[in-house]
């Protein structure tokens, strides 16, 4: 049985803020998951949710203030763990006077590859993320797309067992977002674990085996996308096409939306046979019959919403 | 090496960032100042050259030394380039270590260019070397230890403070170091004892530059002592491994914002 890939024990980071008289702002809160070998695991948050707080920690970048994190059995601080690891930041940015070549080949010798190693790695993965042609362009000439791409590139260059990354789409037209998406299942496929960030929540159902929600510091919740969800079906949507000359029964325009002479009608699962013999009766064209389920949207939305309150206030440490 | 391949980057950038350019302007001086020097100085064209051209090689690296050095950490931390590099198996004092190696190798370039460029400005008055032109190799490597010196104190700074900031501190540091003797002769004029303890203590802290200034001796020729190179060589050791220590510390537990 696969052990655990990413252990995180209630890490809490507070910054200083403030010019003067500097009090202490809490960004993330006691946090606790843990994420399985193999797994694609989605961290979902809005903007400052402490999304990229987390990873930094988990990166070594910055320090917590409290609490501690594992990923593969060793302590964050181990630096040889990095062996073992790949990390994409937000918003990448690179040394712009290397070609994207020089760039890939830098961060290969870190792993002690030969000559012969790196130049095979660096022209695969250059061409996985779709910059065989722009290898020897100078980042400086990069889109915002293309240095995404590199960045993807640079994290999984050295085959690491689990790859960090802080929104892998952002910045890509959506080729690039199919590509990366492909890019993320194919590492699945070799058995990595992937944890990456994002507030694209349509990426996170569609990838992820589990994900975690956050929310001012705070984790809200963390299982399958259906878990976070606890899918229930709310009811059903009927797509139908009316002739002219025909109109839905009395009543039913609250539960109907109109384009043209499409409807969309909205019915409890009870109704629905009921619903759909009283459409035939109208010579109606069905056109689709669907559950409808709550997204993971939904369930952000309303988290979101309720937490915006107390988002700002909760991030205040009190001071003692 | 993992220093060493930061090191090697380092010296790219700059080289790609048109660092050396410095070296044209360099050029035309020796150039402009060995065919004027004949016309406006008789017989002491070597003295003129020499003391222009060691000046120039020592202010041309103490500027590239304090730019850079204080952009050294501070730039790779607000273009974030760092992200990516320390999530790679490298201590961050590893790449400390390689970006000081890097900048050195810079100004070690750059600095034996200048005296080849020296040289033959010295043999285009002269029209031949003497045994004295040895002492203006011998100055040329007490500036490279106070262009290591002024460069690991730049690093220090840029650890912990804005580019801005850390100019004006290895300035005011290379400025104080200079007078370090006048200080501490200060310090025993005054009558105030704590004045007098302070300054004296200040002497000791202060890296002493002045004793890295040989421009005048290579100039008239007078001969350097083999013990002095020894003692310079060891006391801007010590100075730099003190500073890259406190680097070191410092940068170690510094959250990246």
């Amino acid at each position: 049985m696969p052990g655990r890939a990413i252990e995180v024990e209630g890490l809490t980071k507070d910054y200083l803020v403030g010019f003067w008289r500097k009090r202490p702002c809490r960004a993330l809160n006691a946090l606790t998951f843990h994420v399985e070998q193999g797994e694609v695991f989605g961290f979902l948050g809005p903007n400052g949710a402490g999304k990229t707080t987390t990873l930094k920690l988990l990166m070594g970048l910055i320090f917590p203030t409290s609490g501690t994190a594992r990923i593969l059995d060793r302590p964050i601080e181990d630096v040889q763990m990095h062996r073992n690891i790949g990390y994409l930041p937000e918003q990448p940015y690179f040394y712009d006077y290397l070609t994207g070549r020089e760039l890939l080949d830098y961060f290969a010798r870190f792993f002690g590859y030969g000559p012969r190693e790196r130049r095979e790695r660096v022209a695969r993965f250059l061409q996985l993320v779709g910059l065989g042609a722009a290898g020897d362009v100078q980042l400086r000439k990069y889109s915002k797309g293309m240095l995404q791409r590199i960045g993807i590139a640079q994290a999984i260059l050295h085959d690491p067992q689990v790859v960090f990354f802080d929104e892998p789409m952002s910045g890509l037209d959506p080729v690039g977002r199919r590509e990366a998406r492909d890019i993320i299942l194919e590492l699945k496929r070799q058995g990595r674990t992937i944890f990456f960030s994002t507030h694209i929540l349509s990426d996170a159902e569609m990838l992820c085996d589990r994900v975690a929600v956050l929310v001012g510091g705070e984790l809200q919740g963390v299982g399958s996308p259906e878990q976070i969800v606890s899918i229930q079906v709310q009811g059903m949507e009927v797509l139908v096409e009316l002739p002219d000359g025909r109109a839905l029964p009395a009543g039913w325009s609250a539960r109907a939306t109109r384009t043209g002479r499409r409807y969309r009608i909205e019915v409890s699962e009870r109704e629905l046979y009921a619903a759909l013999d009283e459409l035939r009766s109208r010579e109606a064209r069905i056109l689709s019959v669907a559950q409808l389920k709550p997204t993971l949207e939904d369930y952000f939305l309303r988290l979101v919403g309720r937490g915006e309150a107390s988002t700002h206030a909760a991030a205040e440490v009190p001071e003692k | 090496m993992l220093p060493w391949v930061v090191a090697i980057n380092t010296f790219r950038e700059a080289v790609r960032d048109r660092v050396l350019y410095n070296l044209v302007f360099f050029a035309l001086l020796m150039i402009a100042a060995a065919v004027m020097v004949g016309q406006i100085s008789i017989g002491i064209e070597r003295l003129v050259i020499v003391n222009l051209g060691l000046s120039s090689i020592s202010i041309f690296g103490l500027v590239m030394a304090i730019f850079i050095g204080v952009g050294l950490v501070h730039k790779e931390m607000e273009k974030r380039t760092l992200y990516s590099l320390l999530s790679k198996p490298i201590r961050r004092w590893e790449f400390l270590a390689g970006k000081y190696a890097g900048l050195l190798l810079t100004l070690l370039l750059n600095t034996a260019l200048m005296t080849v460029g020296l040289l033959a400005a010295i043999l285009y008055v002269s029209h031949k070397f003497v045994r004295a032109d040895f002492g203006v190799l011998v100055a040329v490597y007490f500036i490279l230890l106070k262009l290591a010196l002024a460069t690991a104190l730049a690093l220090l700074f840029s650890c912990f403070s804005t580019p801005m900031l850390s100019t004006v501190y290895t300035l005011g540091i290379y400025i104080a170091g200079i007078f370090a003797a006048d200080i501490r002769m200060l310090g025993q004029m005054s009558a105030s004892r704590m004045v007098g303890g302070l300054m004296t203590l200040a002497y000791y802290l202060l890296p002493n530059f002045h004793n890295f200034d040989m421009i005048a001796a290579a100039a008239h020729g007078t001969r350097i002592p083999y013990s002095l190179v020894l003692w310079n060589t060891a006391y801007a050791a010590a100075y730099i491994a003190v500073a890259l220590l406190a680097a070191a510390a410092t940068f170690s537990r510094r959250n990246l914002k």
